[in-house]
């Protein structure tokens, strides 16, 4: 019987970008999964955005637990030469990121007061 | 397995994806699992400037736990067809609880 599966088999071995629950993007070279996503990432970078600059923090090899993961993408090697993006310093776009963060937390904060007040419930974790 | 079946019908269709933290894909489907995990090929984010990690990449595993709504064409459903499989599915869950 023919049977689809979306394995990560076709992505083992290739650079990847993988988006976390939390916000955090991870570029590293998938080397192990299993089938509940947990995966093996081997020379990973953590790449920050924030108001058209990146910066990049090396990790080296990560383990990420399955349930963290949103998605993985196949980075084109092509077109990641071409990012619109401005690479800077880590401090620079952490102090801006801090910013952007602080600001969006209090807008948060007003509008689950609000929601609750009309009577809905949080819906668990927010995903990033 | 249901809509593990439903989906797999759809395959080389294109759909779009939103996801719990409202990022929305949309991309050829290429496969599905048991999971509901999808793969999609040709991705195009909608509102791609707000999501710029997505710029370079080109195909997509999305894990199916957070996945909010699969968006269709309307043409690609059989509803009739989708109506008898959820009835059998009901009549075999009901046989196997008894």
């Amino acid at each position: 019987m023919f049977t689809t599966s979306a394995q990560l088999i076709d992505l083992t071995d290739k650079k990847l970008m993988i988006a976390l629950r939390d916000g955090r993007k991870l570029i590293g070279v998938l080397r192990a999964w299993d089938q509940v996503s947990n995966l093996v990432l081997q020379s990973t970078v953590e790449r920050l955005y924030c108001n058209g600059m990146y910066c990049d923090i090396p990790r080296g090899v990560f383990i990420v637990r399955g349930e963290n993961v949103l998605l993985l993408g196949e980075i084109d090697l092509d077109r990641e030469d071409e990012i619109p993006l401005r690479q800077a310093s880590v401090q620079e776009v952490f102090a801006e990121q801090r910013r952007e963060k602080a600001a969006e937390e209090r807008k948060e904060k007003i509008y689950r007061k609000k929601l609750r007040r009309l009577g809905f419930e949080d819906e668990g974790e927010p995903l990033h | 397995m249901l809509f593990f079946s439903f989906f797999k019908t759809l395959v080389d269709h294109e759909v779009t994806i939103e996801l719990k933290n409202d990022l929305k894909i949309t991309g050829i489907l290429k496969s599905v699992d048991q999971f509901l995990n999808i793969k999609l090929d040709e991705i195009r984010v909608v509102e791609e400037g707000k999501y710029p990690h997505l710029s370079a990449v080109k195909n997509v595993f999305i894990r199916g736990s957070v996945v909010r709504y699969v968006h269709l064409p309307a043409n690609a459903v059989d509803t009739a067809l989708l109506e008898d499989a959820t009835r059998r599915e009901a009549a075999n869950v009901a046989g196997k609880a008894r």
